[in-house]
C-alpha cells in the first residue's frame, strides 16, 4: 500500500474510531464507517492539513469512500 | 466560576457601549480579547484601559472581504478564537412602506450576513479544538417586532434561527451557539431619547428601569464560560420582563 493510503487510513481510523481492516478501498465513510456529514467535513479538513493541499467543496463532495480519498489526494499532492 | 483564563475571545462592535462592556467582562474573567469595530480610536482607548491581553482589529462589517479577513487577523494576534461574540449592529429605521431596498439590505448585511460569515470563519479552529463558544447579540425586537424596525427585527430574528441551526450542527463537537437578546439598555444610543420617550418605553418594562450594559455583559460571560457547556441553541432574554418568552 502506498504511503498516501497509509496516511489517509491512519486519519480515518483515528477520527472515526473504526478497525483498520474495515477501511477498505470501497468502504463508504458514511454507509460503512459510521461517519455523519460533519465527520466527512472534518476528515477533509484533516486531509488538507496532513497533505498541505486545498480540497474545494465540489471536490470534497465526490470523496465518498476511502478509495476516493486516496485517489483524489494522490492526484493533488 | 466563569473562568476564561487561557481562552481567546473576538468581540465585534467593541467600540460601542454594550460591546465594550462585554470585552471588559470577558477580559476580567481572564480571557485574551481582540476588540473589533470600524473606528480605531475608541478600540485603542479600550485596549489601553484593559492593558495586557487586549488586541485591536478594525473591520468594516458591510464589506465581505474585510469580514473574511477578521478571524484570520484575530488568530494571528491571539493564536486561536475560542469565544466569538457577534455584537456589532446597526439600525436604519423607517416605516415599512417607506423603507428603501438599501436600508433593508445594509442592516441585513451588517447584522446578519457578517454574523454568518464570522461564525463560519471561526468554526474550523473550534471544531479542531473540540471547544468553542459563539454568542450572538440579538434583540428583544427580534422576538416581538417593533414599528419602524422591520429590517432590524428581521436581522435579529434571523440571528436566532441561524444560531439554532448551527448549534445543532456542532453541538457534538463541544461548541455552543447561543443568543443574548437585550431589551431597553442604557447606552449612548438610548441617551439621545428625551424623558418623555424614555418614560413611555418604561411603562412596558415591569422592572421599571432600563437595563445596564453590565447586565448584558454578565449574560454573555455566562454563555461563554465552561459552566455553560450544556446550554446551546437558546436565547437568553435580558429585558427586565419587557417580553417574557
Amino acid at each position: 500500500m502506498s504511503d498516501i493510503a497509509d496516511r489517509v487510513k491512519k486519519i480515518v481510523v483515528e477520527h472515526l474510531g473504526v478497525e483498520e481492516d474495515k477501511v477498505t478501498e470501497t468502504a463508504s465513510f458514511i454507509d460503512d464507517l459510521g461517519a455523519d456529514s460533519l465527520d466527512t467535513v472534518e476528515l477533509v479538513m484533516a486531509f488538507e492539513e496532513e497533505f498541505g493541499i486545498e480540497i474545494p467543496d465540489d471536490a470534497a463532495e465526490t470523496i465518498q469512500t476511502f478509495g476516493d480519498a486516496v485517489k483524489f489526494i494522490s492526484g493533488a499532492v | 466560576m466563569f473562568d476564561l483564563n487561557g481562552k481567546n475571545a473576538l468581540i465585534t462592535g467593541a467600540s460601542g457601549g454594550i460591546g465594550g462592556e462585554i470585552a471588559r467582562a470577558l477580559h476580567k474573567a481572564g480571557a485574551t480579547v481582540t476588540l473589533s469595530g470600524t473606528r480605531l480610536a475608541p478600540l485603542e482607548a479600550l485596549a489601553a484601559e484593559l492593558g495586557d491581553r487586549a488586541h485591536v482589529a478594525t473591520c468594516d462589517l458591510s464589506d465581505a472581504a474585510s469580514v473574511e479577513a477578521l478571524p484570520k487577523a484575530a488568530i494571528e494576534k491571539m493564536g486561536s478564537i475560542d469565544v466569538l461574540v457577534n455584537n456589532a449592529g446597526i439600525t436604519r429605521d423607517n416605516l415599512f412602506m417607506r423603507m428603501s431596498d438599501e436600508e433593508w439590505q445594509s442592516v441585513i448585511d451588517v447584522n446578519l450576513t457578517s454574523t454568518f460569515r464570522l461564525c463560519r470563519g471561526v468554526l474550523r479552529g473550534m471544531m479542531k479544538a473540540r471547544w468553542g463558544r459563539i454568542v450572538n447579540i440579538s434583540s428583544v425586537v427580534g422576538a416581538t417586532g417593533n414599528p419602524g424596525q422591520g429590517n432590524y427585527a428581521a436581522s435579529k430574528a434571523g440571528m436566532v434561527g441561524m444560531s439554532k441551526s448551527l448549534a445543532a450542527e456542532v453541538a457534538s463537537r463541544g461548541i455552543t451557539v447561543n443568543c443574548v437578546a437585550p431589551g431597553f439598555i442604557t447606552t449612548a444610543m438610548t441617551d439621545k431619547l428625551n424623558d418623555e420617550q424614555k418614560s413611555r418605553i418604561l411603562t412596558q418594562v415591569p422592572a421599571g428601569r432600563m437595563g445596564e450594559v453590565t447586565e448584558i455583559a454578565a449574560a454573555v460571560l455566562y454563555l461563554a464560560s465552561p459552566e455553560a457547556g450544556y446550554v446551546t441553541g437558546t436565547t437568553l432574554h435580558v429585558n427586565g420582563g419587557m417580553a417574557m418568552i
